[in-house]
């Protein structure tokens, strides 16, 4: 993915005409009675469209849209790391520590990340460049262990050298 | 309805414990062992909710299962084998506990729940007696949910149960789960209340101390009190419950299980409405007043000035310049005695319907208004319409049955005076102004009648011909028609309507004409038992035939010289307010027998008699099914109060009137009837009066679900709930143009020369031409009548 788009809504809680036509493409998937299914997408776009976190205005703007009850929204955003409640970086970075990156060293990957970057995990580059994702669970690339994900985008059989180079690549 | 062979169930044989049962197929283990009698412990399993089997604590062990199974998740098959005492059941179970302890605090002294604890009781059982976990709990903090409910969530086992309760019974879906494994929290999400009609129930369902009764907290312990069954007296259901009792005191209420009312539910206003009981303003003494002066006075005292005053009144002006209103959850007894003593006394001026308006069909009234169609079999409706009914708040538990029809693929549609927020969707709504109700009814009916339905009659048959069915109209009529189990309900606002006769007999037609089942739910707790026992003009017990008297209405838009007021507030639980102030006021007498006294019965009134309220009384009331309950004193007597049969037994001795010598209920039960006459036959109506030309903007009054009576209002912690509010006049975005006002601007709302400045609120759930103005409020007890014209002008 390329740069992404910050482009926030005039009115926070409000969903933008883009944020909108993705969501009923992702609704128009499943039957009308089970609207819930297309929920974490849903977000995902109102995500994108607030630069990266949601507030709880566009949470509920969410569930009203899709006919839920707001509860089912905020299930939803607070079981998944991917969801983001306070303001993030404009680069999401994600470490695996899940067992097979972590019996590769992805920890030492981690405290080499934070040292460069001069960040903990969960905080944000003072810059507002890079946000070093808090937790990470397994993302299924074990096969490339030690992985991340930056931007939703899969980078396996790391090392410091290769991490450097890509967060270096980050504008 | 077609008579079906009765279902067949297929049986499997399973053994548990080495006992052999039969069992239905596709049944869970757990729903089989608890029919046998055999204990498997559990918490998030309950037999009304989904299963979630997320507590682990129903682990068993099944023969060749590789490991234990949970019984409420696990399903019977043909020969298997349970055992839920073995080694590997007992161990499991074991561990289970222990991890559920981890982090549940082991403090049950300073816990609410202590000693009726299902976490408690189990963990006597399956828990260690000393924990091993060393390291620090975990702790939640507490949710502000509202008045009824108080969190105490580091307590809470993540059973789930109350999740699922608000999504699947209540269908507000109040509660979930924020997080994830050992950080998940149970809650409402962000920062609010529930507010569900039916959200107390989640504190019977919690299976510890994370959620408990709000207003009962810390006032006593399980085993101090003594439970007392009862029924509840709000809704005309008589839903079954305990009263909690410690020394006298009711101290909270509680379901009572009864598949044929309540299940195992109970509304709000039915558990936390004796809270009003032991209220500032509870009559505790007789009072009587001297040259404007109340004191107190001994019943010797007050009853001979009660029976002077009614005296007087039917000795200057005989017994029709007396009228007797009363409370429409009165107790049968009363109802039967005060219709009795009325009419010795040569007055028929006597009736319970204070909220009602429009009497003109009475003579067509069924003897007994019952419902056709029993609340247990209401579930199993295939449509269903609605009209003029919040059928939600007005008995929350029929809101329930007809949510779990939906649920099971009915029909639901309306014709309201309001868009009300309804726990299932509507098929088709119209959302009409009062004035316009009539005529949407009529157009329903004209539907029905142009496909070759039955003769419309007489008169009806003008304005059902001059009507204009469209798509939505003929839609509510074919899927009435179509249904096997068609029920049509008239509500609260159906009754209370200026045009009520109209409505009940338009709905009466279109039920009758679609094979539909006619449900009329009425205000107050008892109104079925004043029927039957004679509390109407025109009627007298069992519909015997009486000289006619004047209806509630008419008892105030005529005035009396004197009145006998039993049980409610002249200037709340009345249809017109500033009528009712101006009748009473220019009486020359008034008795009031009240549990609770205020200004609007003190400046009428010249003796007040303490009236036991139902939690203390005896007495016996007919629900809307026409069953019969004899409720028993759950609290002690207050102050002087007695129960209401004997201070009319009392009150018709002090006159000299016949047959008022009871010793004891059992005595006035056996005079009374318990049946409808079986030759009874109603007279149908000739003509209907043409309704009024209908322009400007019409009342719609609903009265709030927490103000339906003296016991309710006095409910504190009911009357901090969202749904208490009611100092507002809403109006349609248009006519709220017209006015040139805004969301928040105050109005003034006038009727019949009586003004209140109002805030506004502008809301599209009111249809145009319509006021929203809440009657028994404070802010509107002097204005007119609940259902009729209404003048609202910029402030």
């Amino acid at each position: 993915m390329a740069r992404k788009q910050t482009v926030q809504a005039d009115v926070p809680g409000r969903l933008t005409a883009e944020t909108s036509a993705r969501i009923d493409g992702w609704a128009a998937r499943f039957p009308d009675d089970k609207r819930r299914s297309a929920l974490i997408q849903a977000l995902m776009a109102a995500q994108d469209q607030n630069g990266g976190w949601l507030t709880r205005e566009l949470i509920e703007a969410v569930a009203e849209y899709l006919q839920l009850p707001p509860v089912w929204a905020f299930e939803v955003v607070s079981f998944y790391s991917m969801f983001d409640r306070e303001p993030v970086g404009r680069h999401k970075v994600s470490i695996c520590t899940n067992i097979s990156c972590w019996l590769n060293g992805a920890e030492q990957l981690v405290s080499h990340v934070e040292r460069r970057l001069g960040v903990e995990t969960g905080g944000t580059t003072a810059d507002g460049r890079i946000t070093l994702v808090r937790e990470e669970e397994c993302l299924a690339g074990c096969c490339g262990a030690p992985m991340m994900l930056v931007d939703g985008h899969y980078h396996e059989n790391l090392d410091a050298e290769k991490i450097d180079a890509i967060l270096d690549a980050l504008d | 309805m077609s008579a079906r062979p009765e279902a067949v169930v297929e049986t499997v044989r399973i053994e548990v414990d080495g006992i052999a049962l039969e069992v239905p197929k596709n049944s869970m283990i757990i729903e089989a062992t608890d029919r046998a009698g055999i204990d498997i412990p559990r918490f998030c399993y309950h037999p009304k909710l989904s299963i979630a089997a997320n507590c682990r604590m129903c682990l068993v062990d099944v023969e060749k299962a590789p490991k234990p199974l949970p019984a409420c998740a696990t399903p019977v098959m043909d020969g298997m084998k349970v055992y839920t005492r073995s080694r590997r059941a007992i161990d499991a179970q074991h561990g289970v506990m222990e991890f559920l302890l981890i982090n549940h605090p082991l403090d049950c002294p300073i816990c609410d729940q202590g000693g009726e604890c299902e976490l408690q009781d189990l963990a006597m059982g399956y828990g260690r007696s000393v924990s091993r976990f060393t390291e620090r709990k975990r702790v939640v903090q507490d949710k502000n949910v509202g008045p009824l409910i108080q969190t105490d969530m580091t307590r809470c086992i993540h059973c789930t149960r109350c999740i699922r309760f608000l999504e699947e019974i209540a269908g507000t879906s109040e509660m979930g789960g924020v997080g994830r494994g050992d950080r998940l929290e149970i809650g409402t999400c962000i920062e609010r209340s529930i507010d569900s009609e039916l959200s107390g129930n989640i504190i019977d369902l919690c299976p510890v101390g994370a959620l408990t009764n709000k207003p009962f907290r810390y006032s006593a312990r399980a085993w101090e009190l003594t439970a007392r069954p009862s029924a509840a007296m709000h809704d005309g259901l008589g839903s079954s419950l305990y009263y909690h009792v410690r020394g006298g005191q009711v101290m909270r209420a509680v379901p009572r299980e009864d598949e044929a009312t309540n299940e195992a539910w109970l509304a709000d206003r039915d558990r936390y409405s004796h809270f009003g009981l032991y209220a500032g303003d509870r009559v505790r003494v007789p009072h009587v007043r001297d040259d404007g002066e109340w004191r107190e006075a001994t019943w010797d005292e007050a009853m001979a000035r009660a029976a002077g005053a009614l005296r007087a009144v039917v000795s200057e002006h005989g017994g029709e310049a007396l009228g007797v209103l009363m409370s429409p959850s009165a107790a049968n007894e009363e109802y039967f005695l005060a219709q009795k003593l009325a009419r010795a006394l040569g007055c028929g001026n006597i009736d319970h319907r204070l909220r009602e308006l429009d009497f003109t069909d009475d003579p067509a009234r069924p003897c007994v208004p019952q419902f056709a169609m029993p609340i247990a079999q209401m579930e199993a409706a295939d449509a269903v319409l609605l009209v003029g009914s919040n059928v939600r708040h007005e008995a929350p538990i029929l809101g329930h049955r007809v949510r779990k029809a939906w649920r099971a693929g009915a029909t639901v549609s309306a014709v309201n005076p309001l868009d009300w927020d309804f726990h299932f969707d509507l098929a088709h709504k119209l959302i009409v102004a009062p004035q316009r109700l009539v005529d949407e009814l009529a157009a329903i009916a004209s539907a029905l009648a142009s496909d070759g339905g039955a003769a419309v009659p007489d008169a009806l048959a003008e304005r059902v011909g001059a009507a204009q069915p469209d798509a939505v109209h003929r839609a509510i009529a074919e899927q009435l028609r179509q249904s096997d189990k068609g029920l049509v309900l008239l509500g609260h606002m159906a009754q209370g309507h200026f045009l009520a006769s109209w409505i009940r007999q338009l709905s009466g037609w279109i039920a009758a004409a679609s094979g539909a089942a006619l449900n009329v739910l009425a205000h107050g707790g008892n109104s079925v038992g004043a029927w039957l026992a004679g509390a109407v003009p025109h009627r007298g017990p069992a519909g015997a035939a009486v000289a006619p008297g004047l209806n509630a209405r008419a008892m105030l838009a005529e005035p009396r010289r004197g009145y006998l007021l039993w049980g409610f507030e002249p200037d709340f639980d009345t249809a017109n307010p500033a009528l009712a102030h101006s009748a009473l006021a220019g009486a020359e007498h008034v008795v009031a027998v009240a549990s609770f006294a205020t200004s609007s019965i003190a400046d009428v009134a010249e003796v007040i008699l303490p009236l036991a309220p139902w939690p203390e009384t005896e007495g016996s009331m007919v629900n809307v099914d026409g069953a019969w309950s004899e409720l028993h004193p759950a609290g002690r007597l207050t102050g002087e109060a007695r129960p209401g049969w004997k201070i009319l037994r009392r009150l018709g001795a002090e006159l000299g009137l016949e047959g008022f010598g009871q010793i004891d209920i059992g005595d006035v039960r056996r005079e009374m009837p318990t049946e409808p006459q079986p030759e009874f036959k109603p007279i149908s109506v000739a003509a209907l009066p043409p309704p009024p030309a209908a322009a400007g903007l019409y009342r719609a009054g609903e009265v709030p679900a927490f103000s339906l009576d003296p016991l309710c209002r006095r409910a504190d912690a009911l009357q901090e709930t969202a749904h208490a509010q009611s100092a507002f006049v809403a109006l349609h975005p248009d006519d709220a143009g017209r006015l040139g006002c805004e969301q928040g601007d105050a109005v003034n709302v006038s009727q019949d020369g009586a003004m209140v400045s109002l805030p506004l609120r502008v809301s599209t759930r009111v249809p145009a031409g319509t006021a929203w103005v809440r009657s028994a409020t404070c802010a509107t007890r002097v204005l007119g009548d609940g259902s009729g014209p209404i003048a609202v002008e910029a402030g």
